[in-house]
């Protein structure tokens, strides 16, 4: 039986970003992909209504430019387009538009309050501040602080340095922004109910927990770290749908010789000795491997692909402990015209980018107390986007995609199972809220994805649906993600790897754990990173 | 305090630049067609050529649209006592029909702006400044009894500036002005209301200042077009003046220092004393924003930035060049530098890294990088600190005013 170097459990889009980066490094790799396409939750395809749909993730921003390089994505077809501004829709029949021109910015929030509109400035400059920190760390692996390795106790002086570099005010700013809530730090700024609903939902999005609790303002940074281009918190489209970015990854992977095989899903990981040896799949055939690497998250890597026995106990009592909870669901739709949106005037740019309806945190809080009961929220939050305006190689001509993110949404209804039937009440609550702010909407529909946690966890694998593999807050954050003592990307078997965003720095379309799976892979076979060139400097 | 207020306009996104009260006329007189953003509204770089611009600054007069300046009112009978907590001086020495160049610090000492205050009453005041500042004055002004507006688009501004200014204010019939001295305002009567005159400016020159309704805009810019061609008024652009403003000597946000409120760097702001704004800062008063934080650092052994103003050896500006010490250390950077025509010197406004500029202040050479036609002249030039403003104009204070 053929042994390979590493064989990798799931083609998502950190999967790939390990697996290209270790097959350059001149090992023999194999992804292995239970369904019959690769990219996890990075994936479009048409599923028969004629318009290709992002099935699941929608927007790139995160999407870190090194690895684009490294990999050569841009040569294997990825685009990604900046795109304008935003909306929020407004139960008056007004809106707040959010605009790329710094100045019509400013006009639109002055019409709320002249006060927010300059108030706006601050907020931008302390939330750069608090990106341009962290962006450094994205790339790099979380040191263990118990750790007595030169390496640990060298990027912990490297951080303590980071902080040693702050004011006494920044370093106050700093721990209360980790902390606190995304409304109350809005209240510090605002005091316009539909700006603070719009810039909240960056806070919440993909997260189980409302606007009013802590944690909340730390996942808004997750959010706003990105880039296009060097613009910093701007968000853009893959030209094609996001599964571009995965298709670009499988390019790059096999041009430089890897091997992905579809339709093979992992059943268990083999080990022998204590030491993983490869892996056995559905089929029961088994695939040897002196490196096994997971992108599966960090539940269905521990409690499902290895045997409770092969680890110790208070490893698995901390990775079932894991926040890893579905809170969100989606609905891909299919338009045959562009919809129409009465509240804005003629040719205003903002539908080009996010689109929302919850015009006050108080009504983003409440859709997050029907979740706590166990229900969707019955007045959910959407993110809304049609990137065919972009992007003309979605759909036929005049027809659209609406990626359409819904939150909030139980991964169990009342503490059963959903039903089908759940399901198209679902859709229903989210088409009914559509159509209340654009008449006509219903009969422009030719197709609908309707996917709850029910459908994202049998498709993508993610636990719950949860979309980050884990969530985002900070004590799951760096030397704590996942696990305590295990946050260098290694498992308490040698030889077994995990490489998803359950790892370090998290989730999004970011790839960063990937790379940073494979830097440590690489150091433990004793091999240089070749072409991983260095993270681009934050001046 | 004023109420927010929804204000229906909606279509702000088509022309996301502004224009002035003043443009009609601007955009008739343009030949350059080189429009900026200026805070959101429409400016000019040049009229229509930069360098005759400046000469009308230096020997006739000049008017430039001054209308982008933020402007807030503040009133009240508490309005001098919140002005004196927001800013660097004392504003209870500041008696009413008089303008103070001023200053205002975050809770750090950070400077967040500068600006001119004036007084046209007892309990009325106009702070005009580069920067947006409203929820920062509305934080200040909370238990003080005074009313903040923002005025900026209500109010036109025109500065007109130049040895022929006060001729051309005479023979446009704003009569009395003769006995207008530097920082002075009167309010004169046009069309039915009123235009409040003050003799100040941004170039070191004799040089007013005048405000009004927007409405009253262009018929106060005819009235001042119409006298005053004759005696060589001309419409200017920034760069114009930017030359008259290095030369008196003035720093420009953004550009000599970084307002603490935008610097995304939290190294890059400021204390007054760091930027030539120690003499504004009046520490007989108790109470004022960043004063703790002013004092603190004075105690503990002076500023850890000099602004200063550079004679720089040769004739080549040396804009954004970098300082060094003995031609080897770094000492600083240059933020604003040129050929001075009044002074046919080679003059600079820098930023020094302490002990440079304060204990060390000779052996200073500025690295100048020249592009010529495809090839940069690497240039060592020595640097010679030298007093603000470079230049100092008689006229720009004798009362009553001459031409010469």
């Amino acid at each position: 039986m053929k042994r390979h170097d590493v064989v990798l459990i799931g083609g998502g889009h950190n999967g790939l970003v390990a697996a290209c980066y270790l097959q350059r490094a001149g090992l023999d790799v194999l992804v292995l992909e239970k369904n019959a396409w690769v990219g996890g939750a990075a994936t479009s395809r048409d599923t028969g209504t004629g318009v290709t749909f992002s099935n699941c993730s929608y927007v790139c921003s995160l999407f870190r430019p090194e690895i684009m390089r490294d990999l050569e994505l841009p040569r294997h077809g990825l685009q990604v387009i900046a795109y304008e501004g935003g909306v929020v829709f407004t139960e008056d029949g007004d809106y707040l538009a959010a605009y790329r021109d710094h100045d019509a910015h400013r006009r639109e929030i002055a019409r709320f309050s002249p006060r927010d509109a300059e108030a706006y400035e601050t907020y931008a400059r302390d939330v750069t501040r608090q990106c341009r920190f962290i962006q450094p760390l994205l790339m790099r692996t979380a040191p263990d602080p118990v750790s007595l390795k030169p390496r640990d106790i060298g990027e912990l002086l490297w951080l303590a340095r980071r902080f040693g570099n702050f004011t006494a005010e920044e370093m106050a700013a700093t721990a209360r922004f980790w902390t606190m809530s995304i409304a109350d730090f809005l209240d510090e700024y605002f005091e316009t109910e539909v700006l603070k609903a719009y810039l909240a939902i960056s806070g919440i999005i993909g997260t189980a927990l409302g606007p009013m609790s802590p944690g909340t303002a730390y996942v808004l940074l997750h959010h706003y770290m990105g880039e296009v281009d060097g613009s910093v918190g701007a968000w853009g489209y893959a030209r094609g749908g996001m599964g571009a970015v995965t298709q670009a990854l499988a390019s790059s992977f096999r041009a430089s010789g890897g091997t992905i095989r579809t339709d093979a899903a992992v059943e268990k990981v083999l080990t022998r000795g204590g030491r993983a040896t490869g892996v056995v799949l559905d089929s029961g055939e088994e695939v040897a491997a002196r490196r096994v690497v997971s992108n599966a998250d960090v539940k269905r890597t521990f409690l499902k692909l290895v045997e409770p026995a092969d680890l110790p106990e208070p490893f698995l009592h901390r990775v079932r402990q894991f926040k890893m909870r579905g809170s969100s669901g989606k609905l891909n739709i299919a338009l045959d015209g562009m919809p129409e949106f009465p509240a804005l005037p003629e040719g205003c740019r903002c539908t080009m980018g996010d689109m929302h309806f919850s015009d006050s945190i108080e009504r983003l809080e409440r859709g997050y107390d029907d979740w706590k009961a166990g229900r969707w929220s019955a007045d959910p939050f959407l993110d809304m986007m049609i990137p065919t305006q972009l992007d003309p190689t979605m759909a036929p001509p005049g027809q659209h995609f609406m990626s359409c993110f819904v939150q909030y949404c139980p991964p169990k209804v009342e503490g059963r199972d959903w039903t089908d039937a759940d399901r198209d009440a679902f859709a229903e609550t989210v088409v009914s809220q559509i159509a209340d702010y654009s008449p006509g909407f219903r009969d422009r529909i030719i197709g609908m994805e309707v996917r709850t946690p029910r459908e994202l966890e049998a498709e993508v694998g993610l636990t719950e649906g949860n979309i980050f593999q884990g969530e985002l807050t900070f004590d799951q954050l760096l030397f704590n993600r996942p696990v305590p003592g295990y946050a260098q990307y290694r498992s308490p078997i040698p030889g077994l790897y995990i490489c998803g965003s359950s790892t370090h720095p998290g989730g999004g379309v970011m790839g960063a754990p990937g790379r940073n799976a494979a830097r440590e892979i690489l150091r433990d076979m004793r091999l240089s990173p070749k072409e991983m060139r260095p993270a681009h400097d934050v001046l | 305090m004023i109420a927010p207020r929804r204000h229906p306009a909606q279509d702000h996104f088509r022309q996301p630049l502004t224009e002035t009260p003043f443009h009609p006329r601007l955009a008739a007189l343009c030949e350059t067609e080189s429009w900026y953003n200026w805070a959101g509204q429409k400016a000019l770089h040049s009229v229509y050529d930069e360098e005759l611009e400046y000469f009308a600054i230096r020997s006739t007069a000049a008017v430039f649209d001054i209308s982008p300046m933020i402007k807030y009112r503040i009133r009240g009978p508490g309005a001098e006592a919140m002005l004196n907590r927001l800013t660097l001086r004392d504003v209870r020495k500041l008696a009413p029909g008089r303008v103070q160049y001023t200053a205002w610090c975050d809770d750090a000492g950070e400077v967040l702006d500068d600006g001119t205050l004036f007084r046209p009453g007892p309990q009325e005041f106009r702070l005009c400044s580069q920067g947006r500042h409203l929820p920062w004055i509305l934080d200040t002004a909370e238990g003080f009894d005074c009313t903040v507006e923002d005025e900026s688009t209500a109010i036109a501004g025109l500065a007109l500036q130049g040895p022929a200014s006060f001729a051309v204010l005479q023979a446009a019939g704003f009569s009395g002005l003769e006995t207008l001295k530097t920082f002075n305002i009167r309010d004169l009567p046009h069309e039915g209301g009123q235009v409040t005159i003050s003799r100040t400016g941004f170039t070191g020159d004799l040089g007013y200042e005048l405000f009004c309704p927007a409405e009253a805009a262009l018929s106060l810019w005819d009235r001042l077009w119409s006298a005053g061609a004759p005696l060589g008024l001309k419409p200017i652009g920034y760069n114009a003046l930017d030359r008259a403003r290095i030369e008196a000597g003035f720093i420009v946000p953004g550009t000599d220092f970084i307002a603490t409120d935008l610097a995304l760097r939290a190294d890059r702001a400021r204390l007054p004393d760091e930027i030539g704004l120690d003499w504004l800062v009046d520490p007989a008063k108790t109470q004022f924003n960043g004063r703790r934080a002013i004092m603190a650092a004075r105690a503990k052994g002076g500023p850890r930035h000099v602004l200063v103003g550079l004679e720089v050896e040769d004739n080549t500006p040396a804009v954004g060049a970098i300082l060094y010490h003995h031609k080897k250390r770094e000492a600083g950077v240059v933020s604003s530098a040129i050929w001075s025509p009044m002074l046919k010197r080679n003059i600079a406004i820098a930023s020094l890294d302490a002990p440079y500029g304060s204990r060390i202040t000779e052996d200073l050479w500025v690295e100048i990088y020249a592009l010529r036609e495809l090839r940069y002249h690497k240039l060592m030039k020595r640097a010679r600190i030298v007093p603000r403003p470079f230049l100092k104009l008689r006229r720009r204070t004798v009362t009553p005013p001459g031409l010469v």
